[in-house]
Protein backbone atom coordinates (compact mmCIF):
# COMPACT_ATOMS: atom_id res chain seq x y z
CA UNK A 1 0.00 0.00 0.00
CA UNK A 2 2.66 2.81 0.83
CA UNK A 3 4.69 1.82 -2.25
CA UNK A 4 1.29 2.08 -4.43
CA UNK A 5 1.25 5.52 -2.18
CA UNK A 6 4.85 6.65 -2.94
CA UNK A 7 4.13 5.43 -7.05
CA UNK A 8 1.20 8.02 -7.21
CA UNK A 9 2.59 10.33 -5.00
CA UNK A 10 6.29 10.57 -7.53
CA UNK A 11 3.92 10.21 -10.42
CA UNK A 12 2.25 13.43 -9.67
CA UNK A 13 5.44 14.98 -8.90
CA UNK A 14 3.97 15.90 -5.79
CA UNK A 15 7.56 16.75 -3.95
CA UNK A 16 8.12 18.50 -6.80
CA UNK A 17 5.33 20.89 -6.59
CA UNK A 18 6.53 21.52 -2.95
CA UNK A 19 9.80 22.49 -3.95
CA UNK A 20 8.66 24.98 -5.86
CA UNK A 21 6.11 26.33 -3.94
CA UNK A 22 9.01 26.92 -1.24
CA UNK A 23 11.36 28.92 -3.73
CA UNK A 24 7.97 30.44 -5.66
CA UNK A 25 7.59 32.17 -2.13
CA UNK A 26 10.98 32.98 -0.77
CA UNK A 27 10.88 34.96 -4.62
CA UNK A 28 8.65 37.56 -2.39
CA UNK A 29 10.63 37.33 0.55
CA UNK A 30 12.55 40.42 1.39
CA UNK A 31 16.50 40.45 0.43
CA UNK A 32 19.11 40.31 2.71
CA UNK A 33 21.39 41.49 0.52
CA UNK A 34 23.23 44.53 1.65
CA UNK A 35 24.48 47.23 -0.88
CA UNK A 36 28.40 47.39 0.65
CA UNK A 37 29.46 50.99 -0.47
CA UNK A 38 26.04 52.77 0.32
CA UNK A 39 24.93 50.52 3.12
CA UNK A 40 27.05 48.98 5.89
CA UNK A 41 26.50 46.44 8.17
CA UNK A 42 26.16 48.03 12.08
CA UNK A 43 29.40 47.48 13.83
CA UNK A 44 29.86 45.92 17.67
CA UNK A 45 31.94 48.14 20.22
CA UNK A 46 34.09 44.99 19.94
CA UNK A 47 34.92 45.03 16.64
CA UNK A 48 37.93 43.64 15.78
CA UNK A 49 39.46 45.70 12.77
CA UNK A 50 43.19 47.22 11.98
CA UNK A 51 45.05 47.77 15.18
CA UNK A 52 45.98 50.82 16.82
CA UNK A 53 48.33 51.82 19.86
CA UNK A 54 47.17 54.31 22.23
CA UNK A 55 48.43 57.48 24.21
CA UNK A 56 47.34 58.34 27.53
CA UNK A 57 45.45 61.75 27.79
CA UNK A 58 48.88 64.36 28.56
CA UNK A 59 50.25 62.54 25.43
CA UNK A 60 52.50 59.91 26.86
CA UNK A 61 52.25 56.53 25.34
CA UNK A 62 50.76 53.96 26.52
CA UNK A 63 52.29 50.65 26.09
CA UNK A 64 55.47 49.83 28.75
CA UNK A 65 57.15 47.30 26.53
CA UNK A 66 55.59 44.23 28.97
CA UNK A 67 55.33 41.98 25.89
CA UNK A 68 52.11 39.99 26.77
CA UNK A 69 51.05 40.68 23.43
CA UNK A 70 54.25 39.15 21.53
CA UNK A 71 54.11 36.21 23.87
CA UNK A 72 50.12 35.59 23.56
CA UNK A 73 49.57 36.42 19.91
CA UNK A 74 48.91 32.45 18.26
CA UNK A 75 49.98 33.75 14.80
CA UNK A 76 53.62 35.14 16.24
CA UNK A 77 52.61 38.55 14.02
CA UNK A 78 53.88 40.75 16.73
CA UNK A 79 57.88 41.51 17.08
CA UNK A 80 58.52 44.18 19.36
CA UNK A 81 62.50 45.10 20.88
CA UNK A 82 62.88 46.99 24.06
CA UNK A 83 65.58 49.48 25.83
CA UNK A 84 65.33 52.05 28.61
CA UNK A 85 64.18 55.49 27.25
CA UNK A 86 66.68 58.89 28.49
CA UNK A 87 64.31 59.32 31.64
CA UNK A 88 64.62 55.25 32.11
CA UNK A 89 61.60 54.32 31.67
CA UNK A 90 60.80 51.10 29.44
CA UNK A 91 59.68 51.65 26.26
CA UNK A 92 59.78 49.94 22.78
CA UNK A 93 62.22 51.01 20.21
CA UNK A 94 60.38 48.08 17.77
CA UNK A 95 56.49 47.34 17.86
CA UNK A 96 55.18 45.50 14.39
CA UNK A 97 52.62 43.68 13.36
CA UNK A 98 52.80 41.66 10.58
CA UNK A 99 49.07 42.43 9.22
CA UNK A 100 49.85 38.92 6.76
CA UNK A 101 50.12 36.54 9.84
CA UNK A 102 47.81 38.71 12.01
CA UNK A 103 44.31 36.50 12.41
CA UNK A 104 42.43 39.52 14.25
CA UNK A 105 41.63 37.64 17.16
CA UNK A 106 41.65 40.87 19.54
CA UNK A 107 44.02 38.51 21.78
CA UNK A 108 46.95 41.27 22.24
CA UNK A 109 44.37 43.90 23.38
CA UNK A 110 42.87 41.48 25.58
CA UNK A 111 46.68 41.01 27.04
CA UNK A 112 47.47 44.37 27.38
CA UNK A 113 47.43 45.32 31.41
CA UNK A 114 47.57 49.30 29.85
CA UNK A 115 45.21 49.02 26.97
CA UNK A 116 48.05 50.58 24.80
CA UNK A 117 47.56 48.05 21.93
CA UNK A 118 43.51 47.82 20.86
CA UNK A 119 41.87 47.10 17.91
CA UNK A 120 39.89 49.89 16.01
CA UNK A 121 36.64 49.45 13.81
CA UNK A 122 38.48 50.12 10.83
CA UNK A 123 38.63 47.38 8.15
CA UNK A 124 38.78 48.93 4.67
CA UNK A 125 42.45 49.24 3.80
CA UNK A 126 44.91 48.17 1.30
CA UNK A 127 48.19 47.57 0.99
CA UNK A 128 50.16 48.70 -2.39
CA UNK A 129 53.48 47.03 -1.31
CA UNK A 130 54.25 44.36 0.92
CA UNK A 131 55.97 46.17 2.95
CA UNK A 132 53.42 48.50 4.04
CA UNK A 133 51.35 45.09 5.24
CA UNK A 134 54.09 45.56 8.41
CA UNK A 135 52.05 48.01 11.10
CA UNK A 136 55.13 50.05 12.70
CA UNK A 137 54.67 51.87 15.98
CA UNK A 138 54.86 55.16 13.86
CA UNK A 139 51.71 54.02 11.61
CA UNK A 140 49.95 52.08 14.98
CA UNK A 141 50.28 55.34 17.41
CA UNK A 142 49.47 57.84 13.96
CA UNK A 143 46.21 55.79 13.78
CA UNK A 144 45.49 55.79 17.96
CA UNK A 145 45.98 59.46 17.73
CA UNK A 146 43.72 59.78 15.22
CA UNK A 147 40.98 57.58 16.18
CA UNK A 148 41.63 58.26 20.22
CA UNK A 149 37.98 59.34 20.75
CA UNK A 150 36.06 56.54 18.83
CA UNK A 151 38.30 54.30 20.38
CA UNK A 152 37.79 55.50 24.14
CA UNK A 153 34.20 55.41 23.61
CA UNK A 154 34.44 51.42 22.58
CA UNK A 155 36.71 50.95 25.80
CA UNK A 156 34.46 52.60 27.97
CA UNK A 157 31.00 50.65 26.98
CA UNK A 158 33.30 47.79 27.29
CA UNK A 159 34.59 48.43 30.54
CA UNK A 160 32.42 46.66 32.83
CA UNK A 161 33.02 43.63 31.03
CA UNK A 162 36.60 43.25 31.31
CA UNK B 1 8.26 59.76 -51.62
CA UNK B 2 5.89 58.08 -54.03
CA UNK B 3 9.50 56.11 -55.49
CA UNK B 4 10.07 54.99 -52.03
CA UNK B 5 6.63 53.78 -50.72
CA UNK B 6 6.89 52.18 -54.27
CA UNK B 7 10.59 50.27 -53.60
CA UNK B 8 9.06 48.97 -50.43
CA UNK B 9 5.73 47.38 -51.71
CA UNK B 10 7.15 46.02 -54.55
CA UNK B 11 10.85 44.86 -52.65
CA UNK B 12 9.21 41.67 -51.71
CA UNK B 13 8.68 40.22 -55.04
CA UNK B 14 11.58 41.83 -56.77
CA UNK B 15 13.83 40.80 -54.44
CA UNK B 16 12.75 37.44 -52.98
CA UNK B 17 16.15 36.48 -51.83
CA UNK B 18 17.09 39.93 -49.79
CA UNK B 19 13.34 39.88 -48.57
CA UNK B 20 13.69 36.33 -46.82
CA UNK B 21 17.38 38.07 -45.53
CA UNK B 22 15.48 40.75 -43.94
CA UNK B 23 12.62 38.52 -42.45
CA UNK B 24 15.72 36.33 -40.76
CA UNK B 25 17.16 39.28 -39.01
CA UNK B 26 13.94 40.37 -38.23
CA UNK B 27 13.69 37.26 -36.24
CA UNK B 28 17.04 36.54 -34.84
CA UNK B 29 18.46 39.78 -33.83
CA UNK B 30 15.61 39.60 -31.05
CA UNK B 31 16.12 36.57 -30.32
CA UNK B 32 19.66 37.40 -29.51
CA UNK B 33 18.42 40.23 -27.43
CA UNK B 34 15.99 37.68 -25.78
CA UNK B 35 18.76 35.67 -24.99
CA UNK B 36 21.03 38.20 -23.62
CA UNK B 37 18.37 39.34 -21.52
CA UNK B 38 17.06 35.28 -20.67
CA UNK B 39 20.52 35.66 -18.72
CA UNK B 40 19.73 38.47 -16.98
CA UNK B 41 16.27 37.40 -16.21
CA UNK B 42 18.14 34.02 -14.73
CA UNK B 43 20.65 35.66 -12.33
CA UNK B 44 17.82 37.76 -11.13
CA UNK B 45 15.07 35.47 -10.46
CA UNK B 46 17.42 32.68 -8.98
CA UNK B 47 19.08 35.61 -6.85
CA UNK B 48 15.61 35.97 -5.80
CA UNK B 49 15.19 33.03 -4.46
CA UNK B 50 17.92 32.71 -2.71
CA UNK B 51 17.32 36.18 -1.49
CA UNK B 52 19.62 38.03 -2.69
CA UNK B 53 19.50 40.86 -5.10
CA UNK B 54 21.57 39.63 -8.23
CA UNK B 55 23.09 41.91 -10.22
CA UNK B 56 22.32 45.60 -9.99
CA UNK B 57 25.54 47.72 -10.43
CA UNK B 58 25.92 47.88 -14.42
CA UNK B 59 23.05 50.96 -15.52
CA UNK B 60 20.14 51.05 -13.86
CA UNK B 61 19.13 48.13 -11.50
CA UNK B 62 21.63 46.13 -13.98
CA UNK B 63 20.21 46.64 -17.50
CA UNK B 64 23.37 46.65 -18.61
CA UNK B 65 25.00 43.88 -17.10
CA UNK B 66 24.09 40.94 -20.38
CA UNK B 67 25.67 43.90 -22.68
CA UNK B 68 28.85 43.97 -20.47
CA UNK B 69 29.18 40.07 -20.34
CA UNK B 70 28.86 40.18 -24.02
CA UNK B 71 31.35 42.90 -24.42
CA UNK B 72 33.87 40.98 -21.75
CA UNK B 73 33.48 37.65 -23.74
CA UNK B 74 34.11 38.96 -27.02
CA UNK B 75 37.31 40.73 -25.96
CA UNK B 76 38.49 37.20 -24.06
CA UNK B 77 41.21 35.63 -25.59
CA UNK B 78 40.16 32.21 -27.71
CA UNK B 79 42.54 29.52 -26.70
CA UNK B 80 42.52 26.72 -28.83
CA UNK B 81 44.14 23.82 -26.93
CA UNK B 82 47.31 22.24 -28.28
CA UNK B 83 46.89 19.24 -30.78
CA UNK B 84 43.10 19.72 -31.36
CA UNK B 85 41.90 19.41 -34.76
CA UNK B 86 41.40 23.33 -34.96
CA UNK B 87 38.49 23.04 -37.57
CA UNK B 88 36.57 21.15 -35.46
CA UNK B 89 37.23 22.61 -32.09
CA UNK B 90 36.30 25.95 -33.58
CA UNK B 91 32.71 24.16 -35.89
CA UNK B 92 31.37 22.55 -32.39
CA UNK B 93 29.85 25.47 -30.65
CA UNK B 94 28.36 26.37 -34.42
CA UNK B 95 26.61 23.34 -34.39
CA UNK B 96 25.43 23.82 -31.19
CA UNK B 97 23.88 27.13 -32.61
CA UNK B 98 22.90 26.91 -35.33
CA UNK B 99 20.13 24.64 -35.33
CA UNK B 100 19.08 26.17 -32.13
CA UNK B 101 18.05 29.46 -34.45
CA UNK B 102 17.16 27.45 -37.88
CA UNK B 103 14.28 25.51 -35.69
CA UNK B 104 12.72 29.37 -35.38
CA UNK B 105 12.25 29.39 -39.10
CA UNK B 106 8.57 27.14 -38.97
CA UNK B 107 7.83 28.64 -36.01
CA UNK B 108 4.33 30.71 -36.46
CA UNK B 109 4.45 34.10 -34.01
CA UNK B 110 0.78 34.61 -34.86
CA UNK B 111 -1.75 34.05 -37.57
CA UNK B 112 0.26 33.70 -40.51
CA UNK B 113 3.38 35.45 -39.27
CA UNK B 114 6.14 32.42 -40.23
CA UNK B 115 8.88 32.77 -42.52
CA UNK B 116 8.33 29.75 -43.98
CA UNK B 117 5.16 27.62 -43.20
CA UNK B 118 6.03 23.90 -44.38
CA UNK B 119 3.68 21.15 -43.59
CA UNK B 120 6.60 18.90 -41.81
CA UNK B 121 7.17 21.57 -39.78
CA UNK B 122 7.15 19.33 -36.54
CA UNK B 123 9.37 17.33 -38.45
CA UNK B 124 11.76 19.86 -39.57
CA UNK B 125 12.26 20.84 -35.56
CA UNK B 126 12.41 17.36 -34.38
CA UNK B 127 15.70 16.96 -36.88
CA UNK B 128 17.06 20.42 -35.71
CA UNK B 129 16.76 19.43 -32.35
CA UNK B 130 18.70 16.50 -32.58
CA UNK B 131 21.32 17.93 -34.45
CA UNK B 132 22.24 20.18 -31.75
CA UNK B 133 23.70 17.19 -30.02
CA UNK B 134 26.43 17.39 -32.64
CA UNK B 135 28.08 20.18 -31.65
CA UNK B 136 27.97 18.82 -27.96
CA UNK B 137 29.38 15.78 -28.97
CA UNK B 138 32.27 17.12 -31.41
CA UNK B 139 33.21 20.03 -28.98
CA UNK B 140 33.84 17.24 -25.98
CA UNK B 141 35.75 14.75 -28.20
CA UNK B 142 37.45 17.62 -29.84
CA UNK B 143 38.84 19.21 -26.75
CA UNK B 144 41.46 15.89 -26.02
CA UNK B 145 40.33 16.63 -22.21
CA UNK B 146 38.58 14.06 -19.59
CA UNK B 147 36.31 16.31 -18.48
CA UNK B 148 34.72 17.63 -21.91
CA UNK B 149 34.57 13.68 -22.76
CA UNK B 150 32.86 12.87 -20.27
CA UNK B 151 30.20 15.54 -20.35
CA UNK B 152 29.37 14.60 -24.38
CA UNK B 153 29.15 10.88 -22.89
CA UNK B 154 26.60 11.39 -20.62
CA UNK B 155 24.93 14.59 -22.79
CA UNK B 156 24.99 12.55 -25.96
CA UNK B 157 23.54 9.60 -24.02
CA UNK B 158 20.84 11.86 -22.53
CA UNK B 159 19.87 14.00 -25.48
CA UNK B 160 19.12 10.61 -27.26
CA UNK B 161 17.10 9.05 -24.66
CA UNK B 162 15.17 12.14 -23.59
CA UNK B 163 14.46 12.38 -27.70
CA UNK B 164 12.43 9.40 -27.51
CA UNK B 165 10.04 10.20 -25.14
CA UNK B 166 10.12 14.23 -26.27
CA UNK B 167 9.37 12.36 -29.85
CA UNK B 168 6.40 10.50 -28.73
CA UNK B 169 5.19 13.29 -26.79
CA UNK B 170 4.70 15.13 -30.43
CA UNK B 171 3.12 12.27 -31.75
CA UNK B 172 0.18 12.96 -29.31
CA UNK B 173 0.11 16.20 -30.25
CA UNK B 174 0.20 15.50 -34.06
CA UNK B 175 -2.26 12.95 -33.67
CA UNK B 176 -4.27 15.45 -31.86
CA UNK B 177 -3.98 17.98 -34.56
CA UNK B 178 -3.66 16.01 -37.53
CA UNK B 179 -1.36 17.67 -39.25
CA UNK B 180 2.32 18.56 -38.82
CA UNK B 181 2.42 22.00 -39.80
CA UNK B 182 2.52 24.03 -36.57
CA UNK B 183 0.02 26.37 -37.62
CA UNK B 184 -2.08 24.07 -38.46
CA UNK B 185 -1.37 22.89 -34.53
CA UNK B 186 -1.86 25.70 -33.46
CA UNK B 187 -5.74 25.72 -35.34
CA UNK B 188 -6.90 22.63 -34.26
CA UNK B 189 -6.82 24.37 -30.29
CA UNK B 190 -8.79 27.19 -31.20
CA UNK B 191 -11.68 27.36 -29.05
CA UNK B 192 -10.18 28.92 -25.44
CA UNK B 193 -8.00 27.81 -22.40
CA UNK B 194 -9.87 24.65 -21.82
CA UNK B 195 -9.44 23.49 -25.95
CA UNK B 196 -6.09 23.92 -25.71
CA UNK B 197 -3.86 20.61 -26.05
CA UNK B 198 -2.62 20.89 -22.40
CA UNK B 199 -5.80 19.84 -21.17
CA UNK B 200 -6.39 16.62 -23.11
CA UNK B 201 -2.85 16.03 -23.64
CA UNK B 202 -1.87 16.74 -19.84
CA UNK B 203 0.52 13.61 -19.12
CA UNK B 204 2.12 14.41 -22.83
CA UNK B 205 2.57 18.37 -21.81
CA UNK B 206 4.34 17.72 -18.88
CA UNK B 207 6.75 14.94 -20.21
CA UNK B 208 7.62 17.31 -23.61
CA UNK B 209 8.71 20.27 -21.17
CA UNK B 210 10.43 17.91 -18.68
CA UNK B 211 11.94 16.28 -21.87
CA UNK B 212 12.64 19.82 -23.32
CA UNK B 213 14.78 20.53 -19.90
CA UNK B 214 16.80 17.40 -20.20
CA UNK B 215 17.58 17.89 -23.91
CA UNK B 216 18.75 21.54 -23.20
CA UNK B 217 20.83 20.06 -20.61
CA UNK B 218 19.61 22.57 -17.86
CA UNK B 219 18.99 21.78 -14.07
CA UNK B 220 17.95 19.36 -12.35
CA UNK B 221 19.51 17.44 -15.93
CA UNK B 222 22.26 19.23 -15.86
CA UNK B 223 25.30 16.23 -15.50
CA UNK B 224 26.70 17.40 -18.87
CA UNK B 225 27.66 20.49 -17.08
CA UNK B 226 28.33 19.10 -13.58
CA UNK B 227 29.90 22.13 -12.19
CA UNK B 228 30.69 19.97 -9.06
CA UNK B 229 31.60 16.64 -10.62
CA UNK B 230 33.14 17.49 -14.46
CA UNK B 231 34.17 20.98 -14.09
CA UNK B 232 32.55 22.31 -16.74
CA UNK B 233 31.61 19.12 -18.76
CA UNK B 234 31.38 19.39 -22.94
CA UNK B 235 32.82 23.13 -22.87
CA UNK B 236 35.60 23.44 -20.50
CA UNK B 237 38.08 23.99 -22.80
CA UNK B 238 36.55 26.84 -24.32
CA UNK B 239 36.60 30.51 -23.99
CA UNK B 240 35.90 33.54 -25.23
CA UNK B 241 33.80 33.68 -27.98
CA UNK B 242 33.43 30.15 -28.55
CA UNK B 243 32.33 29.56 -24.97
CA UNK B 244 29.84 32.39 -25.64
CA UNK B 245 28.55 30.87 -28.49
CA UNK B 246 27.84 27.50 -26.24
CA UNK B 247 26.17 29.86 -24.21
CA UNK B 248 23.92 31.24 -26.42
CA UNK B 249 23.28 27.78 -27.72
CA UNK B 250 22.36 26.75 -24.50
CA UNK B 251 19.84 29.61 -23.74
CA UNK B 252 18.35 29.88 -27.23
CA UNK B 253 17.42 26.11 -27.01
CA UNK B 254 15.80 26.85 -24.10
CA UNK B 255 13.44 29.61 -25.20
CA UNK B 256 13.00 27.30 -28.49
CA UNK B 257 11.92 24.89 -26.52
CA UNK B 258 9.59 27.19 -24.10
CA UNK B 259 8.13 28.64 -28.07
CA UNK B 260 7.32 24.70 -28.96
CA UNK B 261 5.50 23.57 -25.72
CA UNK B 262 3.77 27.34 -25.88
CA UNK B 263 2.39 26.64 -29.34
CA UNK B 264 1.56 23.26 -29.21
CA UNK B 265 -0.04 22.48 -25.83
CA UNK B 266 -0.80 26.44 -24.80
CA UNK B 267 -2.53 27.34 -28.37
CA UNK B 268 0.82 29.30 -29.42
CA UNK B 269 -0.88 33.12 -30.13
CA UNK B 270 -4.68 32.16 -29.35
CA UNK B 271 -6.10 34.14 -26.83
CA UNK B 272 -7.05 32.34 -23.40
CA UNK B 273 -10.29 34.21 -23.25
CA UNK B 274 -11.88 32.91 -26.15
CA UNK B 275 -14.96 31.70 -25.97
CA UNK B 276 -15.81 33.20 -22.83
CA UNK B 277 -17.52 36.61 -21.96
CA UNK B 278 -14.06 38.46 -22.05
CA UNK B 279 -13.15 37.73 -25.37
CA UNK B 280 -14.32 40.83 -26.80
CA UNK B 281 -12.35 42.80 -23.63
CA UNK B 282 -8.99 41.15 -25.18
CA UNK B 283 -9.56 41.60 -28.59
CA UNK B 284 -7.14 44.67 -29.20
CA UNK B 285 -4.39 42.30 -27.64
CA UNK B 286 -2.18 41.00 -31.08
CA UNK B 287 -2.01 37.42 -31.04
CA UNK B 288 1.78 37.37 -30.70
CA UNK B 289 1.53 39.00 -26.95
CA UNK B 290 -0.18 36.23 -26.15
CA UNK B 291 2.74 34.27 -27.80
CA UNK B 292 5.27 35.85 -25.87
CA UNK B 293 3.46 35.33 -22.17
CA UNK B 294 3.26 32.24 -22.91
CA UNK B 295 7.01 31.72 -23.86
CA UNK B 296 7.33 34.04 -20.72
CA UNK B 297 5.81 31.70 -18.61
CA UNK B 298 7.84 28.40 -19.77
CA UNK B 299 11.01 30.58 -19.58
CA UNK B 300 10.38 30.87 -15.94
CA UNK B 301 9.47 27.33 -15.41
CA UNK B 302 13.05 26.99 -16.90
CA UNK B 303 14.60 29.44 -13.99
CA UNK B 304 12.39 28.30 -11.15
CA UNK B 305 13.71 24.69 -11.88
CA UNK B 306 17.10 25.50 -11.69
CA UNK B 307 16.62 27.37 -8.45
CA UNK B 308 14.58 24.65 -6.66
CA UNK B 309 15.76 21.14 -7.82
CA UNK B 310 18.82 19.03 -7.18
CA UNK B 311 20.85 17.72 -10.28
CA UNK B 312 19.60 14.14 -10.72
CA UNK B 313 21.71 11.11 -10.24
CA UNK B 314 22.93 9.72 -13.80
CA UNK B 315 21.35 6.42 -13.44
CA UNK B 316 17.74 8.39 -12.72
CA UNK B 317 17.98 10.42 -15.31
CA UNK B 318 17.82 7.12 -17.04
CA UNK B 319 15.36 5.45 -15.59
CA UNK B 320 13.27 8.74 -15.78
CA UNK B 321 13.45 9.09 -19.29
CA UNK B 322 13.40 5.28 -20.59
CA UNK B 323 11.28 3.47 -17.54
CA UNK B 324 8.88 6.03 -16.72
CA UNK B 325 8.66 8.81 -19.49
CA UNK B 326 8.20 6.36 -22.60
CA UNK B 327 6.05 4.18 -21.46
CA UNK B 328 3.52 7.05 -19.90
CA UNK B 329 3.84 8.28 -23.31
CA UNK B 330 2.94 5.47 -25.30
CA UNK B 331 -0.16 5.18 -23.11
CA UNK B 332 -1.16 8.17 -23.52
CA UNK B 333 -1.28 8.06 -27.47
CA UNK B 334 -3.13 5.30 -27.69
CA UNK B 335 -5.56 7.02 -25.49
CA UNK B 336 -5.50 10.31 -27.48
CA UNK B 337 -5.74 8.22 -31.01
CA UNK B 338 -8.65 6.16 -29.12
CA UNK B 339 -10.27 9.34 -28.11
CA UNK B 340 -9.67 11.28 -32.08
CA UNK B 341 -11.35 7.69 -33.51
CA UNK B 342 -14.60 8.25 -31.27
CA UNK B 343 -14.70 12.34 -31.86
CA UNK B 344 -14.21 12.92 -28.22
CA UNK B 345 -15.68 16.57 -27.02
CA UNK B 346 -14.89 18.74 -26.57
CA UNK B 347 -11.91 18.60 -28.34
CA UNK B 348 -11.77 16.50 -30.81
CA UNK B 349 -15.17 16.61 -32.39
Amino acid sequence: MNTLVNYVRSLFLVELFRGMGVTGRYLFRSKFTLEYPEERAPQSPRFRGLHAQRRYPNGEERCIACKLCEATCPALAITIEAAPREDGQRRTTRYDIDLFKCIFCGFCEESCPVDAIVESRIYEYHFENREDAVMTKSKLLELGEKYEEQLAADRAVQAAYR
Amino acid sequence: MEAITNFLVSFPTEFPVLWILVRIVVIVLPLMLAVAYFTYAERKIIGYMQVRLGPNRVGPKGWLQPIADAVKLMFKEIIIPTGVNKFLFVLAPMLALGPALAAWAVLPFDDGMVLTDINAGLLYILALTSVGVYGVIIAGWVSNSKYAFLGAIRSAAQIVSYEIAMGFALVGVLVAAGSLNLSDIVHAQEGGLLHWFWLPLLPLFVIYFISGVAETNRAPFDVAEGESEIVAGFHVEYSGMTFAVFFLAEYANMILISALTALMFLGGWLSPFQGTFMESWFAWVPGIIWFFLKVLIFGFLFLWFRATFPRYRYDQIMRLGWKVFIPITIVWILVVAVAVVYKFPIWFD
